[in-house]
C-alpha cells in the first residue's frame, strides 16, 4: 500500500525504511521552535538535569528557533523579565535563530520561519504552539507541541512516542471568485469537519486550486487546520515551494519535495469546489461555527483586525489596501493592522498601503500577534464585536469574556471596516 | 470514589480554561488562582478551596482544544482534578500525559454535578445512577511516560540511560 506524506517524513526521520498509521515512532526533529514561552521551556529544561549531574545542553543549537512575537514590546515588567531571561539562555547556549523585538528582522514566528527559510519540504518542525501546523504549507510535518515536549526535545532532539497519523485527504479543485480566498476556503472545511473532525489526524491538500495558490495562502490552510483539531496540515512540495523558498526565503542549498505514493491510503477525502465558494464567516464563540456572509451581514462591529500568523502578510494587506483606497473608516469603528513580520512591514510601506490605512484612519501596529490572544493591546469593552482576521474566536479569546469575535478574510475586513457593519466585499452580488 | 464537583459542555478551549492574558505567569506553582478565570462560579470554588482533591470535572467533546498552553494544563493539575470527557483536543490529551493530570476520555459518560464516580482502567461506573460508561484507552504511545511518572522523569531516565 502507498504512503501519504507524513508516513514518509516520519519513515525518514525515524531512520525506518517505512512506517504505517497507528505505529509508534521517534522522530528526529529538524526544527524546534518557540516564542515566549520558552522562558517555561527552560524552567522544565533545567529541571529535566536536576540531579542527573549532566550538563544542561541544548541538543543542537543550530535547529533552536526563539521568536518574540505574543507580547512585544513587553506590558509588563514580568513579561520583560521573562524576554530578559530568555536572551541570557539565548546568549549561553549560542542560539543563532533567535529573533528579537526588532524592526529588521523581527515578527511573528510562523511568518519568520517561512520567510528565512527556515522549513524545508520533508523536514519535522515542532513549535511550543498551536498554529505551528502553519509550516505544512511547505511540505514538512509540522506540529504543535507543549512546553515540556519541548524541554524535551531540547535535551534529547527528537520527539518520544509519536503514534504515525491517518491522513485526510482535501481535494480542492476550481477558481477563487473575486473578493474570495484561502480564508474562505479554510472555514469552509472547518465548518464541514467541525472543530474536532480531523482530532489526531492530518489534513493533506491537493487539487488545482492548491497548485495554483501562493505560499501565503497555503500557509493561511495550514495554520487553521488545527481549527478542525489536525495535528498538521500539510501541502506536499512543488515548484511554488521551490519558488518561495528561493526567491523569498534566499534558500540555495537543495530542496526535496515529500510526495505522497499515487495509491496512498487516506482516512477519507473531502471535495470541495471553489468556483460558486462565497465570502465565510466563523461566528461567536467557536471557529467551526461558520457561516455564509449573507447571514451576518449587517452585524455592528466596534472593532476590525487585519492580521496575525493567519492572515497578516502582503498579500493579505495588499486586498485590504485595494478595498481601503480613498475610503475612511466608519465612525464607530476602529481599525488595528498588524503586519506579520517586519520584512512585510517594509514591503508593505515601499508599496504605499500603510499611507492608504493610515489615511483611512487605520491604526498600523508593530508586527506581533497583537490582540489575537488577548494579551495587551487591542483589548474589546463589555458587549463589543470585532470582526478580525485572526484565527481564533473562543469566549474572552480578546481579552473579554463578554465580548465576540467573528472571523473572515482580509476582503471582508476591509469592506467591513469602511461599512461600520459585516459588509460582502463583492458588493451586489 | 470520586465526586462530580462541576459539569462543562463541549469545545472547552483552553482559553477558557487558561485566559491568555494570565500567560506571563509561566510557573507552575503560580498558575492555579486562574483555572477557568473567566467562570466566576467554577473559579469561586476553586480558589475557595470547596473543590476536593481528585474532583471530577465533567466535561463533553473536544475539551482542551486550542493553544498548546502548558498552563491550562497545570492549573487544573495544581487542583488535582480529574478531567472526564466525551473527547480530548491532541495537545491539551498529550500535555496532560506529560504533566501528570489525570484525563480520562469517556465517550458516552452522563454524570451530574454531586454524583459518585469510580473510574477503571476500562470504564467508569456512575454510582449515584448505576450506569457504566465505556474509556477509550490512551494512545498506547504514551503509556511509557506515564509509566515513568511524567515526561521529565521519562526524558531524565533517556538521558542517563544514553550517557
Amino acid at each position: 500500500m502507498g504512503k501519504t506524506v507524513v508516513q514518509k517524513i516520519l519513515a525518514r526521520a525515524s531512520g525506518r525504511n517505512e512506517v504505517e498509521v497507528g505505529d509508534v515512532v521517534e522522530p528526529r526533529v529538524d526544527l524546534a521552535m518557540s516564542h515566549e514561552n520558552a522562558a517555561l521551556v527552560i524552567n522544565q529544561f533545567l529541571e529535566i538535569y536536576e540531579g542527573t549531574g549532566l550538563e544542561a545542553e541544548l541538543w543542537d543549537p543550530d535547529r533552536v528557533a526563539i521568536i518574540f512575537d505574543h507580547r512585544v514590546p513587553a506590558e509588563s515588567s514580568k513579561t520583560a523579565t521573562n524576554q530578559k531571561k530568555i536572551r541570557d539562555f539565548v546568549a549561553a547556549h549560542r542560539i543563532r535563530r533567535f529573533h528579537d523585538i526588532r524592526g529588521d528582522v523581527g515578527g511573528i514566528c510562523h511568518q519568520i520561519l517561512p520567510e528565512r527559510g527556515y522549513v524545508r519540504p520533508g523536514a519535522v518542525v515542532v513549535g511550543t504552539d498551536s498554529h505551528t501546523t502553519s509550516h505544512g504549507a511547505l511540505g514538512a510535518f509540522a506540529f504543535g507541541i507543549g512546553a515540556t515536549e519541548m524541554a524535551s526535545v531540547w535535551a534529547l532532539g527528537s520527539v518520544l512516542n509519536v503514534q504515525v497519523p491517518a491522513t485526510l485527504r482535501v481535494q480542492v479543485e476550481g477558481t477563487f471568485p473575486e473578493g474570495v480566498g484561502p480564508k474562505d476556503l479554510i472555514l469552509e472545511v472547518i465548518g464541514t469537519l467541525t472543530a474536532e473532525g480531523a482530532n489526531f489526524r492530518v489534513l493533506e491538500f491537493h487539487g488545482e486550486t492548491i497548485r495554483n495558490m501562493s505560499t501565503s495562502g497555503r500557509l493561511v490552510l495550514c495554520n487553521m487546520s488545527v481549527e478542525a483539531g489536525a495535528t498538521a496540515g500539510i501541502v506536499p512540495g512543488d515548484t511554488e515551494t521551490e519558488r518561495y523558498l528561493r526567491e523569498e526565503a534566499g534558500v540555495t542549498d537543495p530542496i526535496t519535495p515529500v510526495l505522497p505514493d499515487d495509491d496512498a491510503e487516506y482516512d477519507s477525502v473531502v471535495d470541495i469546489n471553489v468556483s460558486k465558494l462565497g465570502p465565510q464567516i466563523a461566528c461567536p464563540h467557536t471557529v467551526d461555527n461558520v457561516k455564509p456572509i449573507d447571514q451576518v451581514a449587517g452585524r455592528s462591529i466596534n472593532q476590525v483586525v487585519i492580521g496575525s500568523c493567519t492572515n497578516g502578510r502582503l498579500d493579505d494587506l495588499a486586498v485590504a489596501a485595494k478595498i481601503m483606497k480613498g475610503q475612511k473608516v466608519a465612525a464607530n469603528t476602529r481599525m488595528l493592522i498588524f503586519p506579520a513580520s517586519a520584512r512585510i512591514f517594509q514591503q508593505a510601506l515601499a508599496k504605499g498601503y500603510v499611507k492608504t490605512f493610515m489615511e483611512a484612519g487605520a491604526v498600523v501596529m508593530n508586527s506581533g500577534c497583537g490582540p489575537c490572544l488577548g494579551i495587551h493591546e487591542g483589548a474589546l469593552g463589555d458587549g463589543e464585536v470585532a470582526l478580525s482576521t485572526t484565527n481564533r474566536n473562543f469566549k474572552g479569546r480578546m481579552g473579554n469574556p463578554k465580548s465576540e469575535v467573528y472571523l473572515c478574510s482580509p476582503a471582508v475586513a476591509a469592506a467591513s471596516a469602511v461599512a461600520g457593519t459585516i459588509t460582502d466585499p463583492r458588493g451586489e452580488h | 470514589m470520586a465526586t462530580v464537583v462541576y459539569e462543562i459542555g463541549d469545545d472547552i478551549s483552553t482559553d477558557v480554561i487558561y485566559p491568555g492574558r494570565y500567560m506571563a505567569t509561566v510557573l507552575p506553582t503560580e498558575t492555579p488562582q486562574f483555572a477557568f478565570a473567566d467562570d466566576p462560579v467554577l473559579n469561586g470554588k476553586l480558589t475557595a478551596g470547596q473543590v476536593p482533591p481528585g474532583g471530577v470535572i465533567v466535561a463533553g467533546s473536544n475539551f482542551g482544544c486550542g493553544s498548546s498552553r502548558e498552563q491550562a494544563v497545570s492549573t487544573l493539575k495544581g487542583y488535582d482534578l480529574v478531567i472526564v470527557a466525551k473527547s480530548v483536543a491532541r495537545i491539551f490529551l498529550q500535555n496532560a500525559i506529560n504533566l501528570g493530570l489525570g484525563v480520562v476520555m469517556c465517550p458516552t459518560i452522563e454524570a451530574n454535578e454531586g454524583d459518585e464516580l469510580e473510574i477503571g482502567a476500562t470504564e467508569v461506573i456512575n454510582r449515584t445512577s448505576a450506569a457504566r460508561f465505556p474509556i477509550v484507552p490512551l494512545p498506547k504511545s504514551r503509556q511509557a511516560i506515564i509509566d515513568a511518572g511524567g515526561l521529565i522523569a521519562y526524558t531524565r531516565q533517556r538521558l542517563v540511560a544514553g550517557r
